[in-house]
């Protein structure tokens, strides 16, 4: 099972009843998994804050809950955070959070631990899909035990990892009544302030409860003349070099850290080693104790870890494989053909407009031979950096400057930022590439797009009106296959002298209910070898003995490459796909 | 048993997550302790994909590192050599002779290499090399190129045939089994050639 769907198995065996995430790789199918059973509800919040503050709502009214996000996620949810730890809960409080060391799919490698550390939070690291399952079960008791939300961390090897687990059955957890608690509910000052000495003496039971608890173990080891402390998938790693070597303290809770059981384990070896992706989180624990130890001075702070790396650093024979001699052209991820992003896309290069990005699909807007994007932030950063962007440039900037983000990520974060424009007046045009699917998680719904997580008919933003509601007068709707119409509308808003919001609207090429044209094909008597047709950067479209060629298993006939042909030399198939 | 290790790579949308969902199945239901691992986001839009399948009696590491594959299955002759690192001294490539254009190829900054089997083949690999893209239209569908190359990957497994076709029965979709299994066969039966001696060319 994977390590995604065994947390989401967890949840449902632990009674969990309300599931509220906003999608983010490695953290999406935990959500998407646990819709799948009936006795969850489950959700796709706008963003993290919301979905966490969903959660919590749920857990005071007595139902236990879950939120997941991705590391980046859970800073949106930081505000949270840190006073849901003050409050703590009434039912169990789960909160899914999964890091991305190496990068696959994210625009930073920070390491979510130190969150538990400074919102003085339990956080539980599974290392596989079995723990994944365990873990998620025992945080809803220890979260009840101790009131307190919990954390639940992930990373992408263990949340995209598929290994053997055991499944039980769901043991329903009966609604805890809703009791009206001024004194642990409503976090004024004088609240808060009596609420602060009750999470430090429950971190210190927890940590105490930590020395005793299983999910803290030493495995033994046959040469004592190391130790290593490791947990999650470094564990994993460490295991498959060393096999029963050397004693192991595996660390199913990171926060917070069994001082006794670290002292006692660092007595019982000759030499200590912290074994952990990127921050030297546990070695700074260990070295707050005055035992010495190796960490980052041997093991990255960059990227993945793995087998080879883990063998290198103790010292241990690694395995090495053969490369070819000459260097091979990479293959970076690219636009689909049919992309709807790609006519805007081309159409904003072509008008040598100064591009602020932000995160999505269409971030690969930066990439050659569009290279159109200049800047990708965080979620929702387009729309408030070309206003910053604006104003301190002034009309010179105005005209030229367009903030491009998806539909999902306006929701989540894009909204405040435009309402910035519109009250602080900065003459800015947006662009809400509107696909009408959350795209990079691979395909979520969210409000824009008129139907919930199981695919159910739900709300519906209209994204004009919202627009026109915050005081845009000028708002307009194009189709992105249509280069003539994105053009016409670029050149326009950028010199009209008010704000104004360019809605660029199709639905993505990979969604299953897209109807495609027949694919195109180049006739060769016709083509004049420009090239043209290559600025778009389309995958489907290639140059073969210097004439255009189309592949016809790529191609979805959107018509954009035909659009730039000085010669139209492309034609339909007109086989229809 | 040591644990063995199977890597599947391609270009992002090329099936594998099928290929090893199929090869995972029919690993835990021989009773071996497995782990496969794949990468979801942003390189699934047309990038170098990698997923990684481990089994034997005890699992521990989720991936394959440098060295340690004992078969890497491809969907697309660039990422075979790409990976080819990956292999073990002397293991086994079961490749598509399938070329795509990565985007530097698209854009001119880069020419597609040529001749690439035969350059891994002097890098010590073993390379069984077959245009999968032809056998699955043959099948019936262009998509059929991940079960043309586990019928060629059959080969390299003391499973019976029945084994691989009950997993099938059992993952893909009811529709398609027939075409898939189709595709299987096509693929097994193909290295009958290689064994004969027959030569299987590089497609261009």
């Amino acid at each position: 099972m994977l390590g995604n769907a065994a947390a989401a198995r967890g949840l449902y065996e632990a009674g969990c009843g309300f599931v509220s995430s906003y999608p983010g790789t490695p953290s999406t199918e935990i959500t998407e998994e646990a819709a799948k059973y009936n006795e969850i509800y489950a959700e796709w919040a706008p963003n993290e804050k919301v979905a966490m503050e969903a959660a919590f709502g749920a857990s005071l009214a007595g139902t236990r809950s879950f939120c997941g996000m991705k590391h980046v996620g859970l800073n949106v949810a930081a505000d949270p955070l840190f006073t849901v730890s003050y409050t703590g809960v009434n039912a169990g409080m789960v909160i899914g959070v999964a890091d991305d060391a190496g990068m696959h799919s994210s625009q930073n490698e920070q390491d979510s631990r130190h969150y538990a550390r400074s919102a003085k939070i339990p956080m539980l690291e599974p290392s596989d899909s079995a723990e994944a399952l365990a873990f998620a079960k025992l945080a809803y008791e220890l979260s009840e035990q101790f009131d307190t939300p919990v954390l639940l961390k992930m990373c992408t090897r263990v949340a995209h990892s598929q290994s053997i687990v055991e499944t039980s059955e769901r043991a329903e957890a009966p609604r805890r009544p809703y009791v009206k608690n001024i004194a642990k509910n409503v976090m004024t000052p004088a609240n808060a302030i009596k609420r602060h000495p009750f999470v430090e003496e429950r971190m210190a039971r927890l940590a105490e409860w930590a020395e005793t608890a299983d999910i803290d173990r030493v495995e033994s080891g046959t040469d004592s003349s190391v130790g290593i402390i490791t947990s999650s998938t470094s564990y994993q790693y460490v295991k498959e070099v060393c096999g029963d070597r050397f004693p192991v303290l595996k660390l199913g809770m990171i926060w917070p850290l069994p001082e006794k059981k670290i002292r006692d384990f660092a007595a019982s070896v000759s030499s200590l080693v912290v074994v952990e992706e990127l921050d030297g989180f546990v070695e700074t624990f260990v070295r707050e104790l005055g035992l010495s130890c190796k960490g980052k001075e041997a093991f990255p702070q960059l990227g993945e870890f793995s087998q080879n790396l883990v063998a290198e650093k103790l010292g241990l024979a690694a395995h090495t494989g053969k490369a070819l001699e000459e260097v091979l052209p990479g293959r970076p991820p690219v636009m689909c053909a049919g992309c709807p992003h790609r006519g805007l896309f081309y159409v904003l290069s072509k008008n040598k407009c100064t591009v602020l990005g932000d995160i999505g699909c269409y971030t690969l807007g930066a990439a050659p031979p569009l290279s159109s994007i200049e800047m990708t932030l965080c979620m929702g950063a387009s729309v408030s950096a070309t206003h910053g962007f604006n104003k301190a440039l002034g009309a010179e900037s105005e005209g030229r400057t367009v903030a491009v983000i998806g539909d999902s990520t306006f929701m989540h974060s894009g909204m405040t930022g435009l309402a910035n424009i519109a009250y602080n007046q900065s003459n800015s045009t947006v662009i809400i590439l509107d696909n009408s699917i959350t795209g990079m998680t691979g395909h979520q719904q969210n409000p824009t797009t008129g139907y919930n997580i199981k695919g159910e008919p739900a709300g519906k933003i209209d994204l004009e009106a919202l627009c026109r509601a915050m005081g845009f007068a000028r708002v307009r709707v194009v189709d992105p296959y249509d280069l003539k119409a994105c053009d016409a509308a670029v050149k326009e808003e950028l010199a009209a002298a008010e704000p104004s919001v360019i809605i660029s609207r199709r639905p993505c090429a990979l969604l299953k209910y897209v109807k495609h044209k027949a694919p195109l094909r180049v006739d060769p008597e016709k083509c004049i070898g420009c090239k043209s047709c290559m600025r778009i950067g389309c995958p489907a479209v290639a140059i073969k003995d210097g004439k255009a060629h189309v592949d016809a298993t790529l191609c979805v006939g959107c018509g954009v490459c035909s659009q730039l042909c000085p010669a139209d030399a492309f034609e339909s198939t007109g086989k229809e796909a | 048993m040591e644990t063995r290790n199977i890597m599947i790579v391609g270009v992002g949308g090329q099936g594998s997550l099928l290929a090893s969902k199929l090869l995972g199945h029919l690993l835990v239901e021989q009773g071996y302790d497995v782990k496969v691992s794949e990468v979801h986001g942003m390189s699934q839009r047309g990038g170098s994909v990698v997923t990684y399948v481990r089994y034997g009696d005890k699992v521990y590491s989720p991936i394959i590192d440098k060295g340690e594959a004992d078969i890497i299955v491809s969907f697309e002759l660039l990422e075979a050599a790409r990976w080819l690192e990956y292999l073990k001294p002397g293991g086994q490539i079961v490749t598509s002779t399938q070329q795509t254009d990565p985007m530097p190829v698209i854009t001119g900054a880069a020419a597609y290499p040529q001749d690439l089997v035969n350059k891994m083949k002097d890098a010590g690999a073993k390379v069984d090399a077959l245009d999968c893209l032809a056998l699955a239209e043959e099948a019936g569908s262009s998509k059929a190129v991940n079960l043309v190359l586990m019928g060629r990957l059959s080969h390299y497994f003391d499973f019976p045939e029945e084994v691989w076709k009950e997993t099938i029965a059992a993952v893909v979709p009811r529709q398609f089994i027939d075409l898939n299994i189709k595709a299987f066969e096509l693929g097994k039966e193909h290295i009958e050639e290689l064994n004969n001696g027959k030569v299987l060319s590089e497609r261009d």
